[in-house]
């Protein structure tokens, strides 16, 4: 009897703790995702964020996400439920399929090339070669360049 | 009275063309004949803005009078507004706005041209280019955006009253910050425009417009973080930066702004980049004339841009033909902009110059690209596309992360060169001091691991952290050095050292406002928020407070009825305060507005939302936010402003800079 009782406790615990689970999952999925779109009753907000009370669109929009949700549907599903229904710019970023990839792509490019390009010119620079007018203009030598280098080191001190 | 601002205007038009006009045939020629009619060109610059402000005060008069015969003034104010906001219609709608943009600009002209004897061709060259701009700004203002028109019909007793969103007393400061920094930077492209022009010798053009970019850089970072503030306390949502286009608009001038004051150190101290400052300031102002034109044309969508009209093509015409002058005098005269010196090595102050003007650039380019994204996505999908929060955050937070991290090892970078052994006696312990607050982090509850966003906010307070202990080690460091020279405490010899040198420590004044107000973002990783219907002593919990609704209340004034809640905070099981979301109503525009009751503290801010009655069960709704860290973000721009001030001081002692040695005849291909 004792161990029919301890049995029953764990297994209550076990659903006990499978739903809260669920639940929780779902609530996080719930936030997930409705940050992942846009209300769009023109307030340019995310629908989770989009404060205006009585506002039809969020409303009905939070209502919809909760039933997808709820449903199970994945989160690939549900987004595209939201795109058939409102049209593409109901996400609130681009997607990483087709054209949009581009929008992801380019500034990391451009930083690349940025880092690329920067890092050339110095080594150009580094290597080219430079010709020195002291006073009237003849080559300052080696010693009174250093001497001038140093000058100017101690003068970017402080 | 409206005739009076009509003919002010038309006059101001008349002026300024003539001030272009006849500068420009006097500065294609010689003589004292040229010199006179030079003469009568800056008079007519400095009469312009006597009459444009004769018709912004007329505009101001009107507001005051409830003269609703003017459509801009019933467009844009009411009977019962305030006295502060009937002031603040002068820059609430477009053509009152294109008018204060042409006050400021006529003011920055006014000033310059007062001045002139500071290098009267040198500034005659650059007033010929305001007034070119003016003359713009201007036809707008007479033909395509006229704040004078008169109604028609019979005159309505009230006006549609200000934009409940704009009746916020930061809305009195915001826009004429914002707007003395877009229409500022115009100062700097004139002289770098003129030197172009004149292929002006030296660097003198640059020490010139010093003061007047960090000056218009100084309002500019003031106008942003107000804009960022009255967002987060007027739209209730909870976030001081949504990314929206017209927030995206100042950002990008700022950025570019941003690199022209770095890099032109460069130039000044050593000669180089000279093509390339020449262009970030061409590029800054034409970021801003860009950014009027994406508020005012509404080819991208926003919450708070200007009706949509047709001066959009106004502003393509005058950006492209701003660009074509700008690249003409550039190919005919690029030759005068090569570099005095090569670059020695890639660890020096140099080099760290041309990183941070790099990411300063990527993070502008991402900003415009996700702005204009849609567009784009139209023109070639059909269809546009949505560019949020997520996109900006995902792809400028590590750009934002490289960037501080320049921040803490480039003021320990020495000109010309920097040997490994110095960099890396200089860094030890500031590295040491980041790593152990990290730790300190790590041990108090942040798991890195478990969020991009974690990890992304703990680097931020780390590399934040390395900024700050670098900058207080320079500090430290130079005051030593006076202290055994003079004796004096290290406080008294750190004050002496930066007046000596105010540029580079205010500078780093600035420095160490930016990484508070990094610290500030960073805290937004840990947002909390709730939404709960709250009837009477119903409680709520979030974070460490527990809210108890104590009542709800109700006020009609003239200019609005609203409602509000009486909320009791307790943390600790103690009463620390009593808070007052509000709802209003404002009956001109018929419209609602929230007015957020926040309790700020260096931790965090409880950020109180009235969301009004729920309409199923009537019960009221209110939405809590426990935002980290927030106030750190303001305190943070207070220390930049602080940090400006201290470099628009003039030195105590006169820094000695060795004049840059000449190049002779630099190679193909030397340019910057």
């Amino acid at each position: 009897m004792r161990n029919f009782v301890q049995k029953t406790a764990k297994l209550t615990f076990l659903i006990a703790a499978l739903f809260a689970f669920v639940a929780s999952d779902q609530d996080a999925r719930f936030q997930t995702l409705g940050h992942k779109v846009m209300c769009i009753c023109g307030c340019n907000q995310v629908l989770l964020e989009c404060n205006h009370v009585g506002c039809t669109y969020s409303d009905r929009m939070r209502g919809e996400l909760a039933s997808y949700v709820d449903r199970g549907d994945s989160d690939d599903l549900t987004l595209q439920a939201f795109v058939q229904k409102y049209g593409p710019t109901v996400l609130i970023a681009p997607t990483t399929t087709g054209f949009n990839r581009v929008a992801w792509v380019m500034p990391y490019l451009v930083l690349v090339l940025g880092l690329t390009t920067v890092v050339l010119i110095v080594r150009t620079w580094r290597t080219r070669p430079q010709v020195i007018a002291a006073g009237g203009g003849g080559r300052a030598g080696d010693a009174e360049l250093e001497h001038y280098r140093e000058q100017a080191r101690k003068d970017t001190e402080v | 009275m409206s005739q009076i601002g009509s003919f002010a205007l038309l006059l101001a038009l008349v002026l300024s063309a003539y001030s272009f006009l006849a500068g420009l045939v006097a500065l294609t020629r010689k003589g004292a004949g040229a010199e006179r009619l030079g003469e009568t060109a800056r008079r007519a610059g400095i009469a312009t803005f006597a009459m444009v402000f004769l018709a912004a005060l007329v505009l101001v008069i009107a507001a005051f009078q409830d003269d609703f015969s003017i459509a801009y003034i019933f467009h844009h104010s009411n009977r019962d507004l305030p006295g502060a906001y009937k002031f603040a219609t002068l820059w609430s709608g477009q053509e009152g706005s294109l008018l204060f943009w042409s006050l400021l600009l006529a003011t920055y002209g006014l000033v310059l041209r007062l001045r002139y004897k500071t290098d009267s061709r040198l500034f005659a060259h650059a007033s010929v280019i305001i007034a070119a701009v003016q003359v713009f700004f201007l036809l707008l203002l007479n033909f395509a955006a006229h704040p004078f028109a008169v109604m028609q019909g019979t005159l309505p007793q009230d006006g549609n009253g200000l934009n409940p969103l704009l009746q916020y007393p930061e809305m009195v400061i915001h826009p004429p910050m914002l707007y003395l920094g877009y229409v500022g930077f115009t100062v700097p492209f004139a002289f770098a425009l003129a030197a172009l022009i004149m292929r002006y010798p030296g660097e003198k053009w640059i020490q010139i417009t010093r003061r007047w970019s960090m000056v218009t850089w100084g309002f500019l970072t003031c106008g942003v973080f107000l804009g960022a503030h009255w967002a987060y306390s007027v739209l209730g949502w909870g976030g001081y930066w949504g990314w929206d286009p017209v927030e995206n608009a100042s950002l990008m001038p700022w950025l570019t702004g941003t690199a022209f004051l770095h890099s032109v150190m460069m130039q000044e101290k050593r000669g180089m980049l000279k093509t390339w400052n020449m262009w970030l300031i061409f590029a800054t102002f034409l970021l801003s004339i860009f950014g009027t034109f994406l508020t005012r044309s509404g080819v991208v969508s926003s919450v708070h841009a200007f009706a949509q009209s047709s001066i959009g093509d106004w502003f393509v015409g005058f950006l492209a033909v701003t660009f074509a002058v700008c690249l003409f005098f550039y190919v005919k005269n690029r030759s005068h902009l090569r570099s005095e010196h090569k670059l020695e090595s890639l660890i020096s102050r140099e080099s760290s110059f041309l990183f941070n003007n790099l990411l300063l650039l990527v993070a502008c380019f991402t900003v415009l690209w996700g702005t204009l994204f849609p567009v784009l996505s139209e023109w070639v999908q059909g269809n546009k596309v949505t560019v949020g929060p997520p996109f900006f955050n995902r792809v400028n937070v590590p750009v934002a992360l490289l960037l501080l991290l320049l921040t803490a090892v480039g003021p320990l970078l020495a000109w010309r060169k920097t040997s490994i052994e110095s960099l890396r006696r200089n860094f030890l312990w500031p590295a040491l001091g980041a790593i152990a607050v990290g730790a300190v982090l790590i041990v108090v509850g942040i798991r890195p691991w478990k969020d991009i966003t974690y990890l992304y906010s703990l680097m931020t307070i780390m590399l934040s952290a390395l900024v700050g202990f670098t900058v207080i080690s320079e500090f430290v460091r130079g005051g030593r050095v006076i202290k055994g020279h003079t004796g004096q405490s290290l406080f008294a010899s750190m004050v002496q050292l930066a007046h000596r040198n105010t540029r580079r420590y205010g500078g780093y004044i600035v420095h160490f406002g930016v990484i508070v107000i990094m610290i500030g973002f960073a805290g937004a990783a840990f947002n909390q928020d709730k939404e709960q219907e709250m009837g009477y002593g119903d409680k709520m919990s979030l974070g460490a407070y527990t809210l108890v609704c104590r009542s709800y209340t109700q006020e009609d004034k003239p200019n609005y009825s609203s409602e509000w809640a009486i909320i009791d905070v307790f943390k600790g099981g103690k009463q620390i305060e009593t808070l007052y979301p509000e709802r209003r109503f404002y009956k001109a525009s018929q419209q609602m507005a929230t007015m957020v009751a926040n309790r700020s503290t260096f931790k965090e801010d409880l950020y109180l939302v009235y969301e009004g009655l729920n309409q199923d069960t009537g019960r009221p709704i209110l939405k809590v936010h426990l935002n980290p860290l927030v106030m750190w973000i303001w305190v943070g721009v207070w220390i930049m402003i602080a940090g400006t001030v201290v470099a628009l001081i003039p030195n105590a002692v006169a820094v000695r800079v060795t004049a840059p040695a000449r190049i002779q005849a630099a190679p193909v291909g030397a340019g910057d």
